[in-house]
C-alpha cells in the first residue's frame, strides 16, 4: 500500500547529506513514494525506521502461503468493482480421523477426482483438511500420514490438542500444511510449534473481541503467519464476521485483523452446505472447509468462485486466430464467433460434440459476447471479412460457407458481399449447433 | 478491550414496492408482498434494518415449458395447466408470488390473443391468493397489446408487470398507470441505462415506488459476475440516496441459470461434471444465493428443489447478526 512522501520522510534521518543520490531527505522520500529508488540507498536509515516503513507499506491483508501453492489473503478491496479480488477462495474438504481406513481411502479418492473442465478453464480442488475428531492422537497421526501420501494437494491439519499436532505435523512439515487451531487454551504451545515448524497457523476464538485479544497475544510470540477463524458456524453471523474483519483490515488498516480468514460450514446436508458456502465465497472468506466432496456439488461452487474472482477490467479471452477442432479436411465447416472465452467455448463445446471436424474463427472483439460486440461495433461485416481473409482458411477448405451466430443474422447480407463467402445463419444458441450442422450436411 | 467495528451509516435506503392488493385494498389477494426497504447492505443486520426478506416468485408458463426432466418431474402432471401449476407452487413449495409468463402469445408460437392471455391471468388470480408478476412473450409489439389487456382485466390487483425497456416502455407504463400496477424496468447490465429508463418511466407519471429494476442478470458460469457487480453498485447507489437507483431489484434466476449447459447436460455426456440432478439444482440455487448477496429482492425461480434451498438460505441470513 502506498505511503505518502511525508509519511516516509518522517522516518528518514534528515541529514540531507545527499549520499542517496538525491540532494535532500525530503526529495528522497518523494522519490520512494513515487516508487522510484530503494530505501537501501540511504546508508543511515535505522532498523526501526526500516521496520516501520515495511509494515506501513505492507498490504492490508497479509498473504499467507501454504501447501501446494495455496495463497490466502492479500486482498485490497471490499467490492470487486473497486478493482478486483485476487486470490480465489481456497476450498478444502474435511476428512475426519474418525473414519475407517477404507472410508478414508474412498473419500480421498473422491476428492482427488475433483478436477473439472468447463468453458476452457480447469478447476481443481485445493486441498484436504484432516480433522482430529477421534481424540486419539496416534490415530490422528496415522490418518494425516495416510492422507498426505495419497494426495499432493494442500493440507490442513486440525486438532485442538497441541500434542496431537506435535505428533502429526513434523512428518509432513515440508509440505507446509496450515495447522491449528490455536485457541486461548493452547495458543502458546501451538503458535510456538507452528513457528518452529515454519508453518502457518489458524487462530480461533469466539467472536471478534476475543479474536482480537488472541491475535495480539499470539503476535507477542514473534510470529505472524496467521489465518483467522472468528468461530461462528451460522450463515448470518459468519457473513457479519467476515464483513467486519474485511472492513477493519481494508478501511481501518487494523493490523491485528490484517490476516486472511477461514470459514467452516455449519450445515450438514450437502446442498444446504453449498448454498451456505456460496455466501462465504461471495463475502470475503479466504478459505472454506467443506464436508461434501461430490462432483455435482463442488462444480457449481467452483464456477461461482471463478466468476467472482475474474478481473472486471479484463474478460477472459481466447486467441483470435483460426482454431482447429478435430481431424479437419477440405469439407470441414467454418464457424465464426467472438474471442470472449465464454462465447468461444460455448461454441467449441458444441462443435466438438457434433463430431464433425471443423474450423472456428473467433473475431477479436476485446473479449465481448456476440451481441455485446455487435452493439459496440466490434463484430462488423468488414472486420469479420478481413479476419476471414487473414486466417487463411480459404486455402484449407474447398467450400465457401461461413456459419455465423443466429443472434447476428442481420449482418449476413453485408458480410456475404464483403467476404464473397456464402453466409449461413446458424442457430441463436450454441446448443442448437449439433442438430443444425447435421441437417446442413444432409 | 472491545474493538470498534466499522458500521456504515447510509444516507438513504432502498425504496419499497408493494405488490398485490387485498380485498379492502381493491384486489383479491390474501396477502401482499413488500419488496425493498433495506437500510443496509444485504443481511448486515448489525448496521441497519433489513426491512423485508427477499422473496421468491415461481415461474409458471401458459404453454408446456421446454425444461429439463430434473425440473419437470418434480411438478408431475400440472405443467399443461397454469392454474394447477400455480396452485402447486404456492401450496406445496410456498412460493411467495407467481411469475406468470404468457409465452403462448408469441406470434411465432401459439399466437394466443390478448383476451385469452387476460383470461389466463384472471384464472390464476382466482386459483391462488399470492400476488402475481406477469410478463409477455418476448415480442415487444405483441406484448404491448397483451399487457394492456392483462392490466385492464386485473385492475385493482396491483400486479408487477413487464417488461419496460429503453426503446419500449411507454405502453406498458401507461397500462400500469391507468390500472394501478407496478412495472419491471429492464436494462442490460448498465447503471446509466437503468437510471435513464427509471427517469423516462417516472417522467410519464408513474411513481418511483411502482418500479422494480431488472438488471438482466447472467446465470452462474455465464456472466453472473457482471450482474453481481452492477447490482452491488446499484445497491450502494440506493443507499447513497440515488433515487433513480433506489428501486428493489428482480432477477430472472430460473431462466438464466437453466440456460447453462451445466444445468442440463447428463452425466453420461459430461462425466467430469458429476450427476445432473444435484448439479442442476445447485446451478439455479447458487445463481440466486450469489445475487442475494448483492441486493436481489425478488427472485424469479423454476426448480422447486432450488426454491427450497434458497428459502432456507434466506431464512438463515435473516437471523440477526452482530
Ligand atoms: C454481460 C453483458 C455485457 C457485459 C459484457 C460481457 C462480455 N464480456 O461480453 C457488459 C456489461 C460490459 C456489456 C456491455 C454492453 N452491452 Co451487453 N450484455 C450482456 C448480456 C447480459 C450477456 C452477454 C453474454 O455474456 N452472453 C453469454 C454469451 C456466451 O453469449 P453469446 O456471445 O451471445 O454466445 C451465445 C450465442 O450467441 C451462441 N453463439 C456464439 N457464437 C456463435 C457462433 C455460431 C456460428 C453459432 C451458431 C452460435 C454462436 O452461443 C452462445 C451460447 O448460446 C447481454 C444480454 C443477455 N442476457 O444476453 C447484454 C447485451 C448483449 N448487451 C447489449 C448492449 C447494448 C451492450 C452495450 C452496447 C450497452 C450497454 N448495455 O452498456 C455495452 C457495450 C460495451 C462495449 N463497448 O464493449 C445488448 C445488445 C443489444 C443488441 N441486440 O444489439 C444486450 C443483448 C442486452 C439487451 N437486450 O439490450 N454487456
Ligand atoms: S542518504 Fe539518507 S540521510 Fe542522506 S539525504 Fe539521502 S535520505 Fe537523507
Amino acid at each position: 500500500m502506498g505511503l505518502t512522501g511525508l509519511e516516509i520522510y518522517k522516518q528518514l534521518p534528515k541529514k540531507n547529506c545527499g549520499e542517496c543520490g538525491t540532494p535532500t531527505c525530503l526529495a528522497f522520500a518523494m522519490a520512494l513514494a513515487a516508487g522510484k529508488g530503494a530505501l537501501e540507498t540511504c546508508p543511515y536509515v535505522t532498523d526501526e525506521a526500516r521496520e516501520n516503513l515495511a509494515s506501513a507499506s505492507a498490504p492490508p491483508i497479509k498473504a499467507i502461503k501454504f501447501g501446494n501453492e495455496s495463497v490466502l489473503g492479500d486482498e485490497t478491496v471490499l467490492f470487486r468493482h473497486d478493482k478486483t479480488f485476487y486470490h480465489p477462495t481456497t476450498l478444502l474438504i474435511k476428512v475426519s480421523d474418525k473414519l475407517t481406513d477404507s472410508e478414508i481411502e474412498a473419500k480421498v479418492q473422491e476428492i482427488e477426482g475433483l478436477e473439472f473442465d468447463r468453458v476452457g478453464l480447469h478447476y481443481s480442488i485445493d486441498g484436504i483438511a484432516v480433522v482430529n475428531e477421534s481424540s486419539d492422537q496416534d490415530r490422528f497421526s496415522q490418518v494425516v500420514e495416510k492422507v498426505a501420501s495419497a494426495t499432493s494437494r494442500s493440507l490442513m491439519v486440525l486438532s485442538e490438542n497441541p500434542d496431537a499436532l506435535k505428533a502429526a505435523v513434523p512428518g509432513i512439515a515440508s509440505r507446509k500444511p496450515l495447522i491449528g487451531p490455536a485457541t486461548f487454551e493452547n495458543y502458546e504451545a501451538v503458535v510456538n510449534f507452528a513457528k518452529e515448524q515454519k508453518v502457518p497457523v489458524i487462530l480461533k476464538a469466539d467472536g471478534l473481541d476475543a479474536l482480537n485479544e488472541l491475535v495480539e497475544s499470539a503476535q507477542k510470540l514473534g510470529y505472524k503467519e496467521f489465518v483467522l477463524d472468528p468461530g461462528s458456524r451460522s450463515t448470518s453471523q459468519t457473513l457479519a464476521n467476515l464483513t467486519h474483519l474485511r472492513r477493519l483490515a481494508i478501511k481501518k488498516k487494523y493490523r491485528p485483523f490484517g490476516y486472511p480468514v477461514i470459514a467452516f460450514t455449519g450445515k450438514n446436508e450437502p446442498l444446504d452446505e453449498i448454498a451456505e458456502a456460496s455466501v462465504y465465497v461471495a463475502k470475503y472468506a479466504s478459505a472454506i472447509v467443506l464436508k461434501t466432496s461430490i462432483k455435482a456439488h463442488i462444480l457449481p461452487l467452483m464456477a461461482l468462485r471463478q466468476n467472482l474472482y475474474t478481473d472486471p477490467q479484463k474478460p477472459i479471452q481466447v486467441e483470435p486466430t483460426l482454431h482447429v477442432i478435430g481431424d479437419v479436411n477440405e469439407n470441414s465447416p467454418v464457424y465464426v464467433t467472438t474471442n470472449f472465452s465464454l462465447t468461444y467455448y460455448s461454441v467449441e463445446g458444441e462443435v466438438e460434440s457434433s463430431k464433425i471436424p471443423s474450423y472456428i474463427l473467433p473475431i477479436d472483439t476485446d473479449g465481448t459476447s456476440v451481441l455485446t460486440a455487435y452493439a459496440a461495433g466490434k463484430f462488423e461485416p468488414e472486420k469479420i471479412a478481413d479476419a476471414l481473409a487473414a486466417s487463411g482458411v480459404a486455402e484449407k477448405v474447398n467450400h465457401r460457407n461461413l456459419i455465423i451466430p443466429g443472434a447476428v443474422a442481420v449482418i449476413s447480407g453485408k458480410l456475404q458481399e464483403k467476404s464473397s463467402w456464402k453466409v449461413v445463419v446458424g442457430p441463436r444458441e450454441s446448443s442448437g449447433i449439433i442438430s443444425f450442422v447435421r441437417t446442413m450436411q444432409g | 478491550m472491545p474493538i470498534t467495528l466499522v458500521k456504515e451509516k447510509y444516507q438513504s435506503k432502498v425504496g419499497q414496492v408493494i405488490i398485490g392488493a387485498t380485498p379492502d385494498q381493491g384486489g383479491t389477494r390474501t396477502k401482499v408482498i413488500v419488496a425493498g426497504g433495506d437500510s443496509a447492505l444485504p443481511f448486515l443486520h448489525f448496521e441497519g434494518k433489513v426491512e423485508n426478506r427477499p422473496v421468491i416468485a415461481m415461474e409458471v408458463t401458459d404453454i408446456i415449458p421446454p425444461w429439463n426432466d430434473v425440473i419437470k418431474e418434480q411438478f408431475g402432471d400440472v405443467l399443461d395447466n397454469p392454474i394447477a401449476w400455480a396452485k402447486k407452487c404456492v401450496e406445496e413449495y410456498n412460493a411467495d408470488m407467481i411469475y406468470l409468463k404468457l409465452i403462448g402469445a408469441n406470434p411465432d408460437g401459439e399466437n394466443r390473443s390478448p383476451e385469452d392471455c387476460a383470461r389466463i391471468v384472471k384464472e390464476v388470480l382466482g386459483a391462488v391468493g399470492v400476488p402475481l408478476v406477469v410478463v409477455g412473450c418476448e415480442d415487444s409489439d405483441k406484448d404491448n397489446e397483451v399487457m394492456a389487456a392483462v392490466a385492464e382485466a386485473a385492475a385493482g390487483e396491483n400486479l408487477l408487470i413487464g417488461l419496460a425497456e429503453q426503446d419500449n416502455y411507454k405502453s406498458i407504463t401507461a397500462a400500469a398507470m391507468v390500472h394501478k400496477h407496478n412495472v419491471i424496468a429492464r436494462s442490460p447490465l448498465d447503471i446509466n441505462i437503468c437510471k435513464q429508463l427509471n427517469i423516462l418511466i417516472s417522467e410519464m407519471g408513474l411513481p418511483l415506488n411502482r418500479i422494480v429494476i431488472d438488471p438482466m442478470i447472467g446465470g452462474l458460469g455465464y456472466g453472473i459476475e457482471y450482474a453481481y457487480s452492477i447490482m452491488e453498485r446499484a445497491r450502494l447507489g440506493a443507499l447513497a440516496n440515488d433515487k433513480m437507483l433506489s428501486m428493489p431489484m428482480i432477477c430472472t434466476v430460473g431462466y438464466e441459470a437453466n440456460r447453462a449447459k451445466e444445468a442440463n447436460a447428463l452425466a453420461e455426456e459430461f462425466p467430469g461434471w458429476g450427476e445432473l440432478q444435484d448439479r442442476s439444482i445447485l446451478w439455479e440455487t447458487l445463481t440466486a444465493t450469489a445475487l442475494l448477496q448483492v441486493g436481489a429482492s425478488i427472485l424469479l425461480m423454476r426448480n422447486p428443489a432450488a426454491v427450497r434451498l434458497v428459502q432456507q438460505n434466506i431464512a438463515d441470513l435473516m437471523e440477526a447478526n452482530a
